[in-house]
C-alpha cells in the first residue's frame, strides 16, 4: 500500500487509511497500560510504607507537631493584715516559656536576640532544665513581665516554621508594697535554686517553681503556694490554640492572714525612716506580733520573680545588710534594758531585798578595777536604781549574784534561745554562764565578769524580738507567749515563770518611773497613758574586744535601745526598738512612744476595748481570687 | 460531519469516575479550608466543576478533526497568550502564570497543555513511515519546546514538565529509532547538570535537594515533604476522619487544598481511602486508554494517549510528591486540587476523549 497523502487530500480517504493504521500501536498501548499499573503500584507502596508499615512514627510526630503543654500557674495566696487588708497581692502579667516538646537549641540565639536576653545564660538555663530530668512536658520559663513589644515579637515568631517552642503563659506576678513596707516580715519569692532542689526540704519541687525564699513567704510556702495545673492544647502551625485536649485546673494558694496591724506597721516604718534598726510590737497577752520593722529595707518587687536582676547582687553586697531582718537577727548587747531583768533576778534570788541601797559616786571598784557609772546618783535604792539606770547600783547587784543565777533568769524571760516566731532564720542571742564560757572559750568564769553582765554588756546579746517578748512577759506578771505572725498555728503553750508577783510589781513600778518620774525614758511619755519602759545604750564592741586592743571606729557609736509597754496595769502592747548607732536610749524612746500612741489612738478611734483579728468569711480565706484592696475595721 | 449520535454512546463510565473523583476533591477542599480564609473554596470548586461539565460537553460537540485542523492556529494563539502573560500577567506566589482580573483569572499554561496535545496529535498523525525521522523528531521537539521554555521562565517548572509526557508518549507510539533514544538520553545526561546549575532557580534547586534529603532542611523546602509524610503516615489504615486530621486542620500541611490535597486526603481517609481514590484514577486512565484503542484514526489515538500520559504524569508526580517519592514540583492533582483553570482544562481534555469515542463508528 502506498501512503502518499498530502494535507490537502480529502478527509474521508485520509481517515480511511489512518483508520486502518489505528491498531498498529496496540502493543505500545498495552505497554502504556503496564506502565500505568507500575506507576500505581509504585505510589501504593509509598502509602503502604507510611500508613501501614509504621504509622505510629508519624502519628507520634503529628502529635509532637500539634500538641503543646501549657502550664496553668496557680496564683499564690495573698497575705493580709489582721483587719483583712491586703499586704501582698498579685498582678497579672505574661511570662514566656519554651515548650520542650519542640525545643531546638539552634533557635535560642535568635530568641535571645529578639528578647534582649543573655544568650549564654539562656543556654545554661535550658541545659539546667534538661539535665535535671524534669518531665518532658514541663516548659522552661525564660522571661517574665513581657512588655507589649516582646509580646509582639513572640506573636509573630511562634508559628511552626519559626520558633514553635515559644509559649506565652498568663502569670500572677507577686506584688509587694512599695518602699519595702513589711518587707522583712513577708519576705519574698524566687525560683527554686539548684542547691535548694538538692536539699530534702525542697525535694517535692520542680525546676522552675517559684517558692517563698524568706519571711512569711517561706515559712508558710505550703499554704500560700497553690498547685499548678496544666493544659494540653492542640495548636495549628501558627502556634494558635485550636482546642483544649485536657485541662487540669490550677488550685490557687490560700490567703494568709497575719497578726500584723498595717496602721501600726506604717507608723513603725515611719519612725525608723532613714535610720538603721528595728521595731517590734507585740501583744504580750497572746504573743501576736502587731508590727515588725527592720531598716534599711529592700524592695521585694525587684526580685519577686524567677529571674533576678542585678539589683539582687547590690542588695547582697550592701554593707548595711538591708536583707537582714534586724528584728529577729540583730544580736546586740541589751545594755541597760537588761536592768529590769537583773533587778527581778536579784530580788528573786534574795541577793538584794527591798531595803538594799548603795551610794553612787560615779562608779565603783570591783576586783581592783574601776567601773564607771554614767552619772552620779548619790544614795540609790531599788526604785531609783532602775528609774535613773544607775550602773553602780547594778554593779553591786551583779557582784552579789552568781552568774548562773543571772543566766537562769535571763533564760526564763526568753534570752539565749529562739522565741519560736514563725519566721525563718531567727537568731538565738547569747546568755553567758559558766557552761557557756567553758564551751565557747574553754575558760573558767571570772566573778569580775558579772559586773558588766549586770548592766547588759559583756557577752550578752539579744534580738529586738526577744527583748519585746521578755519585757512583755514580765509586764503581764511573768508569762511568756510564743511570738507569732499567723494566729492559731502550732503555738507552744505559754511559759509561766516562777516569780513572785510582788517582785514583778517592783520592776514594773521602776519602769513606770523611767518614763513618768523623770527617769531616762521621759521622751516616751504619753498623756493619759501609763507607759512603762527602759532605755538602753549598748556598746557595739564588747569590753573584751576593747581590752584586746580593738579600736572603736568613729561610726560604731553605741546602739540605742528602748523597750516599753502600756498600760501599766493589764498591758496590751509591748514595743522594743533597736536604733543602731543611736548613741543613747533616750533617742530611741520617741520611736516606741509613736508606736504606742498609734496603737492607743486607733483603739480610741474604733472605740473597741480590745483589738481582735477581723473575722473574715471562711471562703475568703480558702481560695479567694479578689479581695478589696482596702477593707476591714479601719474604715468602719 | 456525522449529525446524530446516541446519548448512550457517551462515555458514562468516565463521567461517573470523574464525578466520584471530583466529589472526593470537593469534600477534601471543604475539610482542609474550614476556618481559613479559603473557606469558600469548596463551593467555588463545585461551581468550576459544573463549568467543567459544560466544557466537557463543548469538547465533545465539535469534531476533533476540526480542532486538529486548527491546531496550528491554536498553537499560535497559545504562544501569543503566553507572551502576553509576561506583559499583563498577574504575579502570585512569585510567578507570572495568571491572566485576567483578581476575581477571575486563568492560568494560561493549563490550556497550553491542551494545545500541545492537539499539536502533537496533528503532527504525528500526518507523518508517514513506520518510524520517526530525526528531522521530524527535532521539529516536533522544537514546537513543543518553545511553549515549554516560555512556561518554564514564568517560572513554572512543574507545568512545563507536563509537556514532556505528551511529547514522549506521542513519539513512543509513532515509533522511534533506538539510536535516537540513546542520543536523547546522552543529551539529557549532559544537559541535566547544566540545567541544574544554570536554568534552575535557587528555590528549585532547594526542592531537588530537599527531595533527595528532606531532613537536611527541615524548615525550608524539606518542610513540606516532611509535613506531608507525617500527614500521610498518621492517617494509617482508616484515616483520622473528615476534618479530624491535625496536620490538615492545624495547617501544618502546606497548600492542603491545592498541591498537597492528596496528603490531606490520605491523613483523613487513610490507606483505604487512598486505595479507593487511586483506584478511581486508575480506572479513569484505563477508560481513556480504551478510548484510544477504539479510536477511529491515528489522530484520535494520539489525542487520547496524550491526555492519558498527561494525567498519568500528574498523578505520578503529585501523589509521588505527597509520599516523598517525587520532588516538590508544585503541579496540581487533576480533578481534586482546588483551582478553576486546571479543572476546566482537564474537563476540556476529557471532552476530547469523549469526542474521539463518539466518532469511533464513523465512516
Amino acid at each position: 500500500m502506498k501512503l502518499h497523502l498530502g494535507r490537502e487530500d480529502g478527509k474521508a480517504s485520509a481517515n480511511q487509511l489512518l483508520r486502518d493504521d489505528a491498531k498498529f500501536a496496540a502493543q505500545k498501548i498495552a505497554f502504556f497500560q503496564y506502565l500505568t499499573v507500575a506507576v500505581f503500584l509504585f505510589l501504593i507502596t509509598g502509602f503502604w510504607d507510611l500508613q501501614i508499615r509504621n504509622p505510629e512514627v508519624y502519628q507520634e510526630r503529628a502529635l509532637e507537631n500539634s500538641v503543646k503543654s501549657i502550664p496553668v500557674l496557680a496564683p499564690r495566696g495573698k497575705i493580709l493584715d489582721r483587719d483583712g487588708r491586703v499586704i501582698v497581692d498579685n498582678h497579672d502579667s505574661f511570662g514566656l516559656y519554651l515548650s520542650r516538646e519542640n525545643l531546638k537549641m539552634e533557635h535560642l540565639r535568635p530568641i535571645a536576640e529578639g528578647l534582649n536576653l543573655d544568650y549564654e545564660s539562656l543556654v545554661a538555663r535550658v541545659r539546667r532544665f534538661q539535665t535535671r530530668g524534669a518531665p518532658q512536658y514541663e516548659p522552661i520559663p525564660i522571661k517574665e513581665e513581657l512588655t507589649p513589644g516582646e509580646l509582639a515579637f513572640v506573636d509573630s515568631h511562634k508559628d511552626a516554621n519559626t520558633f514553635p517552642e515559644l509559649e506565652v503563659v498568663h502569670v500572677q506576678h507577686r506584688l509587694y508594697p512599695r518602699d519595702g513596707l513589711a518587707a522583712h516580715v513577708v519576705g519574698y519569692v524566687g525560683e527554686v535554686s539548684e542547691a535548694e532542689l538538692n536539699s530534702p526540704e525542697f525535694a517535692n519541687f520542680h525546676q522552675g517553681d517559684v517558692i517563698g525564699k524568706d519571711g512569711i513567704e517561706r515559712q508558710y510556702n505550703d499554704q500560700l503556694m497553690g498547685v499548678d495545673g496544666q493544659r494540653r492544647v492542640e495548636v495549628d502551625s501558627f502556634g494558635n490554640e485550636r482546642h483544649v485536649l485536657d485541662d487540669k485546673e490550677a488550685i490557687p494558694g490560700k490567703n494568709l492572714q497575719l497578726t500584723i496591724d498595717l496602721d501600726l506597721q506604717a507608723v513603725a516604718e515611719l519612725t525608723l525612716e532613714n535610720r538603721r534598726g528595728a521595731v517590734v510590737a507585740l501583744d504580750p497577752r497572746t504573743g501576736e506580733v502587731l508590727a515588725m520593722v527592720s531598716r534599711p529595707a529592700f524592695d521585694p518587687n525587684l526580685f519577686a520573680g524567677r529571674i533576678r536582676s542585678k539589683d539582687w547582687k547590690d542588695l547582697v553586697d550592701n554593707p548595711a545588710h538591708p536583707l537582714m531582718n534586724r528584728a529577729i537577727q540583730a544580736q546586740q548587747a541589751p545594755g541597760s534594758t537588761f536592768k529590769p531583768i537583773m533587778l527581778l533576778a536579784g530580788l528573786e534570788t534574795g541577793a538584794i531585798d527591798d531595803n538594799f541601797h548603795i551610794t553612787c559616786p560615779g562608779g565603783a571598784t570591783f576586783y581592783g578595777h574601776f567601773y564607771k557609772c554614767w552619772g552620779r546618783h548619790g544614795t540609790v535604792g531599788l526604785h531609783e536604781g532602775l528609774v535613773h539606770s544607775c550602773d553602780t547600783f547594778f554593779y553591786n547587784v551583779g557582784n552579789r549574784m552568781d552568774i548562773d543565777d543571772i543566766a537562769h533568769y535571763a533564760e526564763m524571760v526568753g534570752y539565749g534561745h529562739k522565741t519560736g516566731i514563725d519566721l525563718p532564720h531567727e537568731a538565738e542571742g547569747i546568755v553567758p554562764s559558766r557552761r557557756w564560757k567553758i564551751r565557747t572559750q574553754h575558760e573558767k568564769w571570772f566573778a569580775g565578769e558579772n559586773i558588766s553582765v549586770a548592766i547588759g554588756q559583756g557577752a550578752t546579746t539579744v534580738t529586738p524580738l526577744q527583748m519585746a517578748s521578755a519585757i512583755g512577759g514580765i509586764a503581764i506578771g511573768g508569762m511568756w507567749f510564743q511570738p507569732h505572725l499567723v494566729p492559731e498555728v502550732h503555738l507552744l503553750p505559754a511559759r509561766r515563770g516562777e516569780v513572785n508577783l510582788e517582785n514583778v510589781r517592783k520592776v514594773i513600778d521602776g519602769m513606770y518611773g523611767v518614763v513618768n518620774e523623770g527617769g531616762t525614758g521621759v521622751r516616751a511619755k504619753l498623756p493619759g497613758i501609763d507607759v512603762c519602759g527602759k532605755t538602753g545604750s549598748a556598746q557595739l564592741v564588747s569590753n573584751g574586744a576593747i581590752k584586746a586592743g580593738f579600736k572603736v571606729a568613729a561610726d560604731m557609736k553605741d546602739n540605742a535601745w528602748f523597750v516599753g509597754f502600756a498600760p501599766r496595769d493589764n498591758p496590751e502592747i509591748v514595743v522594743a526598738t533597736l536604733f543602731e548607732n543611736g548613741e543613747h536610749g533616750q533617742l530611741a524612746a520617741p520611736i516606741v512612744r509613736d508606736v504606742l500612741k498609734a496603737y492607743f489612738d486607733k483603739k480610741a478611734r474604733l472605740g473597741q476595748p480590745q483589738p481582735q483579728l477581723a473575722r473574715l468569711p471562711s471562703d475568703l480565706l480558702q481560695a479567694p481570687r479578689r479581695v478589696p484592696a482596702t477593707s476591714g475595721a479601719a474604715n468602719q | 460531519m456525522p449529525a446524530h449520535r446516541s446519548i448512550r454512546d457517551f462515555d458514562w463510565l468516565m463521567v461517573i469516575l470523574v464525578c466520584a473523583i471530583c466529589a472526593l476533591g470537593v469534600l477534601q477542599i471543604f475539610s482542609a479550608t474550614r476556618d481559613t480564609r479559603f473557606a469558600e473554596a469548596w463551593w467555588k470548586q463545585a461551581v468550576w466543576i459544573l463549568g467543567g461539565f459544560i466544557a466537557l460537553w463543548i469538547g465533545t460537540l465539535i469534531d476533533y478533526h476540526s480542532l486538529l485542523g486548527q491546531a496550528y492556529v491554536f498553537y499560535g494563539l497559545a504562544i501569543g497568550t503566553l507572551a502576553a502573560t509576561f506583559v499583563i500577567g498577574m504575579t502570585a506566589f512569585g510567578s507570572r502564570r495568571w491572566i485576567g482580573t483578581a476575581a477571575l483569572h486563568l492560568q494560561v499554561s493549563e490550556f497550553v497543555k491542551l494545545v500541545v496535545v492537539l499539536l502533537v496529535a496533528r503532527y504525528l498523525s500526518e507523518l508517514k513511515g513506520e518510524q520517526l525521522e530525526l528531522r521530524d523528531l527535532l521539529k516536533l521537539a522544537g514546537l513543543v519546546g518553545l511553549p515549554m521554555i516560555m512556561v518554564m521562565i514564568q517560572p513554572d517548572l512543574g507545568t512545563a514538565l507536563t509537556f514532556v509526557p505528551i511529547l514522549g508518549v506521542g513519539v513512543f507510539l509513532a515509533g522511534f529509532r533506538w539510536q535516537h533514544a540513546v542520543a536523547i538520553l546522552v543529551l539529557v545526561a549532559v544537559a541535566a547538570p547544566i540545567g541544574y546549575w544554570v536554568v534552575l532557580k535557587d528555590y528549585q534547586r532547594a526542592r531537588v535537594v530537599s527531595f533527595l534529603d528532606p531532613n537536611q532542611d527541615p524548615k525550608g523546602s524539606g518542610y513540606q515533604v516532611i509535613q506531608s509524610k507525617i500527614a500521610v503516615g498518621s492517617g494509617a489504615l482508616w484515616g483520622r476522619g473528615v476534618t479530624k486530621g491535625t496536620q490538615t486542620q492545624g495547617r501544618f500541611l502546606p497548600v492542603s487544598q491545592k498541591d498537597f490535597i492528596f496528603s490531606a486526603f490520605a491523613e483523613e481517609h487513610g490507606f483505604v481511602g487512598v486505595i479507593v481514590a487511586l483506584g478511581l484514577y486508575f480506572l479513569l486512565l484505563m477508560q481513556i486508554v480504551q478510548n484510544a484503542q477504539t479510536a477511529p484514526d491515528k489522530a484520535g489515538m494520539f489525542i487520547c494517549m496524550g491526555i492519558a500520559a498527561l494525567l498519568l504524569f500528574h498523578v505520578l508526580v503529585n501523589v509521588g510528591m505527597v509520599v516523598g517519592r517525587m520532588p516538590v514540583t508544585g503541579i496540581p492533582l487533576p480533578l481534586m486540587s482546588s483551582g478553576g483553570s486546571n479543572i476546566v482544562a482537564m474537563f476540556l481534555m476529557l471532552g476530547l476523549v469523549n469526542n474521539v469515542r463518539l466518532r469511533r463508528f464513523v465512516n
